[in-house]
This record gives C-alpha cells, structure tokens and sequence, in this order.
C-alpha cells in the first residue's frame, strides 16, 4: 500500500514537472517502485523484467532521445481545465465501477479458478518444467510468444530504418528544407 | 570522461558477472524466476554500460554492428524454425512434444518439452539482446542537430 | 463509512485507475511529445498493475512449482505482462525515433509548434 501510493506521488510529480532530465529520473524510479510491487504481487519473473527494462534501458533510451533533442518542456500554452474535468470525470467514473470487483487477494475469483489454475496443476506432468511462467510462456503460448518476438523484431527493424541514414543524407535534405524556408 | 578511472575499473569489473548472470538468468529460467526475455535484456544492458563508458567505437569493437544486426532475425528464425521442425516429426506448429520421438511416451514427450522450451528461449534472447544493442547504437550513433535558429 | 472500506479493499484498483488517468491526462494536456510517450508508458504501468492485481492469491507463493507449497498465485497475467513489457519497451524505443527524426525535421518536439511549421509550408 506504502509502494502503490508513492507510485502515484511520482507520477503526480512527472505530471508537474517540466525538466524532462527530471522527468525521465522520475520514470526511472517510478520502474523501480513497479517493480517492487510486482515483487509483492509475486510475480517474480515479471518484476526482473520490469527492473531490467522498465528502469534501465528505456531510461536509456530515454536519455538518449533526449539529448538528440530538447530537455526542456514549453509551457502550456492553452487551459488546462478541460483535460483535468475529463480526466477526473473518467476517474470516478471508473472507480464507482471498481467497487464491485472481487477484493484482493481471494482464491475463488473467476479469473483464478480456470486456466491458471489448470496450468499449474499440469505443469509438472506435460513438461516438468517448475517455473510454471516459463514453461506457460514457452510451450502451452508459444504461439504468443512467436508473435511477440517477432514484435520486437519488428521495432527494432523500424528503429533501424527511422534513425541509421547517414548523416551526410540528411544534412542535404536539412540544407534544401531550409533553403525553402528562406525563400518563404 | 578521460579521468573517470573508478568509472572505467569498475564497470571492467561489473562486465563479466554482468554477462554471466545474463546466462545463469538465461539457463535456470526452467526452475527460478528468469527467462529469455530478461536474460536478453540483462546482456544488451552490459554491453550498453560498456558503450556508454569507453565509447561506441570502442563497444563496437567488442559487439560489432553487424553482429547484433544478424542476431534480430536469427531469434526469430530459431524460433519459428523449431515451430517447421516439430511439423516435420508430425506434431503441431511448435509441439514440442514429438521433438525427437514420433509418437512419443510420455517421458520422451517431456524431454521434447525440455529441449522445446530451451530452443525457444535461447531465440528470443538472440532477438532481444540483437534488438536492445542495436537500437542503442541507432541512436548513439545519431549525430546532435545543429539548431538552425 | 462503508464507501472508504470499499476503497481500502479496493486499493490496488484505485491507484490502477489514478495512474489510468494520470497517463491519459499527461497524453491530452501536454503538447511535449517526449512527455507523451511518458505519459503512455505510465497508462501501462496501470495495465500490468490491472492485470497482475487479481492474479495474486494472499498465502500464494510466486508460481514455481516447490516441495512444501499448496496455494500458487496466477501464473497467467504474469506471462502476459512479462512479453507485454519488453514489447512496451520496443515500441517506445520506434516512438522516441520518430521523435527524434520530427526533430530534425522541424527543430522542436511541441506539437503545435511542428503543427504550425507545417501549416507554414
């Protein structure tokens, strides 16, 4: 509870905050703070993932993003009033229908009581595999994960196609568009 | 950045117990928390903090581009690859069971199983370690625009 | 009185839904596009916590099958999160690129600066 509402402190302050430096620092810690819940929620593999990924390499990637362009945020430049009345709006509204979800942490909900469930009682016999996460992950979904890597594949092929032009290219391209603006 | 020599020492020595956790994470995903995807991301990491100390050149050298650029389909490759083998013995698409006897018993189903899950995991750390580095790299190897304001 | 026990019990919920709105909030107001893509990563943070919150059982240990150990949390939102994540993380990397070309090309990443460049042309 202590972990959960500091997340949202963090995440009030990425909202305010204006230096971008500051804001991807904030995100970094806000990974570790998920992190930690998910430790708490006993998903294990999923919060090495997120301690991995979610605080070190899209800070990483963040930063570098950054530095290839500005650090600062401008400041707003039309009212702020009807996205804060939207957003609070959906928020109660959201929450009213939350109060009928099952509470936390029983065993007989319905999303327990099926797959899951059956997932780890078979586990150990179709494939004897005790990490019944990568076993699921790997066999009885492979399907998914397939499409997953190739997800990924896909991004980095994108990454690959966006940002490794030459410089020599693109300074050209800048050179002309600039000329055009002159001219204008 | 010349001067930073505890940087420089220390991260000589985070390197290989970086990597060989990235392994451990890798090989014991069967019986403890870990897997594919994060043992990919822990080895991508090492030979970022390794790029963004001594250089990309100097990273380069180690992790050549072409390398990490072949490794973003291989992964894939292998996996789907194993998906057409397991099609051949006479299973499904991505069945491990009939890996290597066709039809199984229900010990050598498992031992396909064993053997599925590993190669499938081992592809998609070759994605994911291939894809981190070289999206790391597209962008350090970007150059800072002038302003032209 | 009955509506604040609702919500403590709830509480995963709640702060699902305030990082929900957080994120969408930051992705309407803010016209910064680095910020944007924050702002989306932040909504699914609020998803993986909306998925693994019902997954977890009080007395569960985390999912691997050990002697001694009768009541396993929810294997399942784990294996979903777990690739969701390090897709997440693959598509900001391709949305933080095109940021990075958009400001090349214009020289800012506010939206409505590039907006009125391009009406400009």
């Amino acid at each position: 509870m202590v972990l959960l509402t500091l997340m949202a402190l963090i995440t009030l302050a990425i909202v305010r905050v204006r230096n971008l430096f500051a804001v991807v620092a904030l995100t970094g810690a806000f990974s570790f703070l998920m992190a930690s819940v998910m430790m708490v929620l006993d998903a294990v593999d999923v919060a090495m993932t997120e301690a991995s990924v979610g605080a070190g390499i899209s800070t990483v990637l963040m930063l570098g993003a950054l530095y290839l362009t500005k650090s600062r945020e401008a400041p707003p430049r039309f009212s702020q009033v009807i996205p804060v009345v939207v957003a609070v709006g959906v928020g109660a509204v959201l929450v009213y229908g939350s109060l009928e979800l099952p509470g936390f942490g029983l065993a007989d909900t319905p999303v327990n009581t099926h797959v899951g469930e059956a997932y780890i009682q078979r586990v150990m016999y179709d494939a004897d595999i005790p990490n019944v996460v990568t076993a699921v992950l790997a066999s009885y979904r492979g399907y998914d994960t397939l499409g997953e890597t190739a997800v990924i594949f896909t991004a980095g092929i994108g990454v690959l196609l966006l940002l490794s032009r030459g410089r020599g290219e693109d300074s050209q391209a800048d050179g002309g568009e600039e000329g055009g603006g002159d001219a204008s | 950045m010349r001067l930073d020599t505890i940087l420089r020492v220390c991260t000589k020595l985070f390197l290989p117990f970086i990597w060989v956790f990235a392994l451990y994470v890798q090989l014991h995903g069967d019986f403890g928390p870990g897997g594919g995807f994060q043992a990919g991301v822990i080895a991508a990491a090492g030979v970022i903090l390794y790029a963004i100390v001594f250089g990309k050149s100097a990273a380069t050298r180690i992790v050549p581009k072409w390398l990490v650029e072949a490794m973003v389909p291989l992964g894939v490759l292998l996996y789907a690859g194993v998906g057409v083998y397991s099609m051949l013995m006479g299973g499904n698409y991505l069945d491990y069971d009939v890996l290597f006897h066709s039809p199984p018993t229900h010990y050598e189903a498992v031992h396909g199983q064993h053997w599925g899950v590993f190669l499938v995991e081992i592809g998609v750390l070759i994605t994911v370690t291939g894809t981190m580095i070289t999206i790391f790299y597209a962008f350090a190897g970007r150059g800072r625009r002038e302003d032209r304001n | 009185m009955e509506i604040l026990d609702q919500i403590t019990r709830h509480y995963n919920y709640v702060i699902t839904i305030f990082l929900m709105i957080a994120g969408v909030y930051i992705v309407v107001a803010k016209s910064n596009m680095i910020k944007t893509l924050i702002g989306l990563s932040i909504f699914q943070a609020s998803v993986y916590l909306l998925y693994l919150s019902p997954g977890k059982i009080i007395g569960g240990t985390p999912p691997i099958i050990g002697e001694g150990y009768e009541v396993y949390s929810n294997p399942l939102p784990h294996v979903l999160i777990l690739t969701a994540i390090v897709v997440g993380v693959a598509t900001l990397a391709v949305g933080l690129a095109l940021v990075v070309r958009i400001h090349e090309a214009f020289g800012s990443i506010e939206e409505d600066e590039v907006l009125r460049e391009l009406e400009h042309e």
